[in-house]
């Protein structure tokens, strides 16, 4: 009687970790199947050019037509400035607000907080796009702001660190939370004030998952192409600072992948893997500066 | 015998309703070592939690009555000062994760404030000295502190407690997650540190109570029930309640 049951138990076992690796390889394909086109369309595209120069008109080629190739040096740099700046703006708020949430849960504000912040991270993009530029179009109608700035990196920005605030916010205080109370303790038990206790230890210890959660925010920011077609301009032209018109790796590879013409497509592809590399980048960066001086993992 | 150095006039704390220290006084004499016991939830951790002021800083806790440091009342005066006066040990060793053998240590000073880069050396030393680590973690002070055994982490947070020089140490079952041979390294160490500051002790162990310390206070729910010299409340209590405990009749 004894061994069918076993053999149908280890059946069952085997059956169930088959199905659990059928879902880690589907899981893992379109990953690995973006990372591979990226690279083999992409890949062509990087040349010297492609960081030193802008967009050329869109061409086919054809008998006697050679199109010029160009580069998209100034998406680059608009991205990277975008999330920059959109980064000062949205790590200290949302840090701030995870200690809000963390340390001070007991107050009145805290609660409701939390929850604005939980639906924050779910409205549309395209949402918080039109938001912030109706509020710098209000700016422009009051009179505070050029209306020529109404569209521009700036505004860009800030639209970014919108999306950005509730995640940063929600993950430092996870990561706050995950500090035990004993480490809270023995600091003020050593007469260390409440706000060093909380700036200089708890946050030290959270480190780890605070550095995560603003990652996880800035990757999030610099694939975003909705928040910015309204704010930092539908457009892969060349870069005025901050305060014009500023284009975007997502902007370009929008604009570009639909647009139908060889040498742009070309770029677009390139752009894209760009912006797999800049992601990728900045993960694996971080990861580096994590690991503290201990040698082991903070998290 | 010398004066009284903390001196607990009717002291009373609650977490939201659950009155857990009922109108308790006690004093506690310079240069000794007094333990508190009872059974668990007899408001023991609760007392000494009080005597510096870390009770209140969990929610819906508060505590009245009078606390005097030297005859200064530590209700009347800044948490954050009375804190650096009042050192505590807590039950399980708390080290700070990120920092160093040394960082734990300094971290009192260094956030605090106003410590030359020599004076904080030197007083590091001699708290890993007093607290009998010096020997073990002389040639690893810049090593994570999270590698050190569970009774080098109490005996770190020791140092760290000592080094902001506390005049009172206040220790909340200091050994009660050790193996006996560090249990033990802490009963010497306490032993020799009542010399310097009275140390008041919170523990379950009756005999750690009989081990390191001069007076014994006996707490049963929230409740002062005896104090008396450590011999005297083990050998001859006045109080039936206490008899009882000691015996091993309930608790």
């Amino acid at each position: 009687m004894r061994p069918p049951k076993r053999l149908r138990r280890r059946v069952k076992s085997a059956a169930l970790l088959a199905l659990c690796a059928v879902a880690v390889l589907i899981t893992l394909l379109p990953l690995a199947s973006i990372l591979f086109e990226c690279l083999v369309n992409g890949a062509g595209a990087i040349t010297p050019a492609f960081f030193l120069k802008n967009p050329p008109a869109p061409c086919n080629p054809a008998p006697g037509v050679t199109c010029p190739v160009g580069g998209i040096q100034d998406a680059i740099v608009g991205t990277l400035l975008l999330v920059v700046v959109a980064s000062l703006i949205a790590l200290p708020i949302g840090i701030l607000a995870g200690i809000y949430l963390s340390e001070f849960q007991d107050r009145p504000l805290a609660r409701p907080a939390r929850f604005l912040a939980d639906v924050m991270t779910g409205i549309p993009s395209i949402v918080i796009g039109v938001f912030v530029f109706g509020i710098f179009l209000f700016f422009a109608q009051e009179g505070w702001i050029s209306s020529f700035s109404i569209v521009s990196g700036f505004t860009g920005a800030v639209a970014l660190a919108v999306i950005m605030i509730p995640v940063v916010a929600r993950t430092c205080e996870e990561a706050l939370r995950l500090v035990p109370t004993s480490i809270r303790e023995a600091s003020l038990a050593l007469g260390i004030p409440r706000h060093r206790t909380i700036l200089r230890i708890v946050l030290s210890a959270a480190r780890g998952g605070v550095i995560t959660g603003a990652l996880l925010a800035v990757a999030r920011a610099g694939g975003e192409t909705a928040p910015l077609l309204l704010t930092a301009g539908f457009t892969t032209g060349a870069i005025t600072g901050l305060s014009g018109w500023t284009p975007s790796l997502p902007v370009l590879i929008y604009q570009f992948s639909a647009g139908g013409y060889a040498n742009t497509t070309q770029l677009a592809w390139g752009a894209a893997l760009m912006l797999v590399l800049i992601m990728l980048l900045i993960s694996v960066g971080a990861r580096l500066a994590l690991r503290n001086r201990f040698g082991g993992r903070t998290a | 015998m010398t004066g009284d150095k903390l001196v607990v006039e009717n002291l009373n704390a609650w977490y939201g309703k659950t009155h857990a220290v009922q109108d308790i006084s006690l004093s506690f004499p310079d240069k000794r070592a007094t333990a508190i016991i009872g059974p668990s939830g007899c408001g023991k951790s609760t007392f000494i939690r009080c005597l510096n002021r870390i009770h209140e800083t969990q929610p819906k806790a508060r505590a009245e009555g009078k606390v005097l440091l030297d005859s200064q009342d530590v209700y009347a005066d800044d948490p954050t000062e009375i804190r650096g006066k009042i050192g505590m040990v807590f039950q399980r060793p708390n080290v700070f994760p990120t920092m160093s053998i040394y960082g734990n240590v300094a971290a009192g000073l260094k956030l605090h404030g106003g410590y030359s880069h020599d004076e904080m050396d030197r007083l590091v030393i001699e708290s890993l000295k007093k607290a009998a680590l010096w020997e073990e973690v002389k040639e690893k002070l810049d090593q994570s502190a999270l590698q050190l055994s569970g009774g080098q982490q109490q005996r770190l947070c020791i140092a760290r407690a000592l080094a902001v020089q506390p005049e009172v140490l206040l220790m909340d079952e200091p050994a009660s997650a050790l193996d006996p041979i560090s249990t033990a390294r802490i009963e010497d160490l306490i032993f020799d540190l009542k010399n310097q500051v009275p140390v008041v002790i919170v523990t379950h162990n009756m005999q750690q109570a009989a081990r390191v310390a001069d007076r014994t206070a006996f707490l049963y729910l929230g409740k002062l029930v005896e104090v008396a010299p450590t011999r005297d409340l083990f050998e001859r209590p006045t109080e039936k309640l206490t008899e009882s405990y000691i015996t091993g009749r309930f608790g």
